[in-house]
């Protein structure tokens, strides 16, 4: 009966757990969930560890520190499919503003005693370490996307997860831009959809929390939000380094607002 | 029928009768920053005194100096999404004994009137008709919503900076059938409508309107309005000579143009789904986490995304200058083909929804002006 069953494990790496929390908040499909699925490592939830080798895991969080670097290999191997989820997962995370700078300054402020601490110099995603079946984004994850992802694996077909702008999640609710219609600085054109349009239904600009869309263009529209809305290149650059400041679409558009157009 | 009067304080009636007689009311409201197309129940609700300016990119609302009801212009949606909704659900299917059980959606909405229409969206419901009455396969929603539907016209007495109906040939003023057709006349001594009827069921809603009939002074004022809007557009910079984009476009498919617009363009899909034309859409297939139920889901896709001409391990167009070419060259030039007709109204929206201000009338002078060269 339950060796039927396909195994899941959920990993976390560097991140906050929202992700992962995405799933227990799953209240009203959580015991569907349960029923389909042996759930076989998932800390957050339980304490029951169930040896691998596992059908599907889910993985949160950036690879940040050298015990990492080995587990998320050991992962791999005890994992038939890899799924990366958030933005920490898929594009090293906010944490990835690190690889911007020296980490051992960070540490020597944070921390009264910088000498315990033992972290790598970057933040990044699981891709950069093994091969990734599929990578759910967001900051956080959208549950609803996170059932369909389950439900896709467990019907061996492909997930319903569009890679297109935000904007048209905007134009699906009748949102009246916010861009055009207020001259407000939105990443919604540029940044993957699967939020369902959350901030500007709730009157806010897109702040770019699910990356990059595919074939994004951030320079032509930071180019437009300077020329035409008056925004400054340090709100430009803000706007780029944020949850996923180390994808590489945004952070190339951020560097070359820095550099003033110029690539390194 | 002949032009009658009706006092601008008895509109309300028209939208009264239109709600007994069993119509969902469909007109202009105003949102927060912009006119959109909504239920409306009253004519308290349309937003009288409101203009909108729109400009590349850029679409602002703004008091008007009179209380015209319909001094704005085009609204930010479209008419489309009344009669073709953004998502729905074509069918449900269940696994019930080992047996698939499929559940076809049925329309039990209500039917539509529209107030407010104008010449160029008039149009694009016509253009639309085409794709989904006239083809070989049917829309069956969309002819449901629209052999129902209840439109009042509206003539345009004002354009914004974006309108280019008049070199379209679709506007501003009203020359498709509609079931009532209305021009606004304002000035400082009266507001009232010029009300035609356009059809047996805009007869018999018109005979119950507190009307008069039009003297000549009366319908030379709404010539004279409708004048106006198409003034402004002739003397504005999006006034052109249409008649010969198809042969230009197909001349140049491979203009540098193409190349300069796709560094600017985010192919992010506003124009498309702003426009009232556009009609493509993706079709989804989910399943639930028990593998019992599936349904099928329709949603307005656009030429401009990845997915759109994904086919079996591949995407046809993955440049956003394929993309934007695509979407131009169907728009203005191979629609001719299929349908008999150009898909551009003139309405202007993909020029002020675009969130970088792309306007297609100024990329349709740089393909000609690179040609020239």
């Amino acid at each position: 009966m339950s060796a039927a069953k396909a195994t899941v494990a959920v990993w976390k790496f560097s991140s906050c757990d929202g992700c992962q929390l995405s799933l227990l908040d799953c209240e009203d499909e959580l015991l569907a969930v349960a029923e389909q699925v042996e759930i076989a490592y998932f800390m957050e939830a339980s304490s029951r560890q169930l040896p691998g080798p596992y059908d599907l895991s889910i993985v949160e969080g950036s690879i940040t520190t050298p015990e990492q670097l080995e587990l998320i290999q050991s992962v791999r191997q005890q994992s038939r499919f890899l799924v990366a989820i958030g933005a920490c997962a898929t594009a090293g995370g906010i944490q990835a503003l690190r690889n911007l700078v020296d980490v051992k300054d960070y540490i020597a402020t944070v921390y009264a005693h910088p000498e315990y601490i033992s972290t790598l110099a970057t933040s990044t995603p699981i891709s950069e370490h093994v091969t990734v079946d599929f990578e759910l984004r967001g900051c956080p994850i959208n549950k609803q996307q996170l059932l369909e992802v389950i439900s896709a694996f467990l019907r061996q077909r492909r997930p319903q997860i569009s890679d297109h702008a935000v904007c048209i999640e905007c134009k699906l609710s009748g949102v009246a831009c916010l861009t055009t219609s207020r001259g407000l600085p939105c990443m919604g054109p540029v940044t993957h959809a699967g939020c369902g349009a959350l901030c500007p239904r709730y009157d806010r600009p897109c702040f770019g929390c699910y990356g990059p869309k595919e074939n994004p263009n951030p320079d032509a529209m930071s180019q437009w939000w300077q020329a035409s809305l008056g925004v400054d290149s340090v709100k430009i650059i803000e706007n780029m380094r944020n949850f996923n400041a180390a994808a590489p679409a945004f952070h190339n558009a951020a560097e070359r607002m820095n550099t003033g157009g110029k690539d390194d | 029928m002949q032009t009658a009067i009706l006092a601008a304080a008895d509109l309300d009636q028209l939208i009264q009768l239109l709600i007994v007689e069993g119509f969902q009311v469909i007109g202009p409201v105003r949102d927060q920053h912009a006119i959109l197309y909504d239920q409306i129940s009253s004519a308290a609700d349309l937003p009288q005194g409101w203009i909108d300016q729109q400009e590349k990119g850029s679409y602002r609302l703004e008091q008007s100096p009179n209380q015209a009801y319909f001094g704005h212009t085009v609204a930010a949606n479209s008419w489309k999404k009344f009669l073709n909704p953004p998502r729905r659900r074509l069918w449900r299917a269940s696994r019930e004994n080992g047996q698939l059980v499929f559940q076809a959606e049925s329309n039990e909405a209500p039917p539509l009137a529209f107030i407010g229409v104008r010449s160029c969206e008039l149009h694009a419901i016509r253009i639309q008709d085409a794709v989904y009455i006239q083809g070989s396969h049917p829309d069956e929603l969309y002819r449901s919503n629209r052999q129902r539907l209840f439109n009042v016209s509206v003539n345009c007495t004002r354009a914004t900076a974006t309108c280019f109906c008049a070199s379209m040939n679709t506007g501003p003023e009203v020359s498709l059938p509609s079931d009532i057709n209305l021009t606004e006349v304002i000035d400082a001594e009266q507001h009232y409508f010029l009300v035609k009827a356009g059809s047996p069921a805009g007869e018999r809603i018109v005979a119950q309107l507190p009307t008069r009939a039009a003297d000549q002074t009366a319908q030379q004022a709404g010539r004279e309005a409708i004048g106006a809007a198409l003034q402004q557009m002739q003397t504005g910079p999006r006034y052109f000579d249409s008649s010969d984009v198809k042969e230009l476009l197909y001349r140049n498919l491979e203009s540098p143009s193409w190349d300069d617009v796709a560094e600017r363009c985010l192919s992010c899909a506003n124009c498309t789904l702003a426009c009232p034309t556009c009609f493509c859409s993706a079709v989804e297939d989910s399943t639930d986490l028990t593998g019992d139920h599936a349904e099928r889901w329709q949603r307005w896709d656009s030429c401009f995304t990845n997915d759109f001409s994904y086919i079996h391990g591949g995407t046809i167009r993955e440049s956003t200058r394929s993309r934007y070419r695509q979407w131009m060259t169907h728009k203005l030039a191979t629609w001719i083909d299929q349908f008999g007709h150009s898909g551009c109204v003139g309405c202007g929206r993909c020029i002020s929804w675009c969130p970088v201000g792309i306007d297609i009338t100024e990329e349709l002078l740089h393909i000609r002006a690179a040609e020239a060269k």
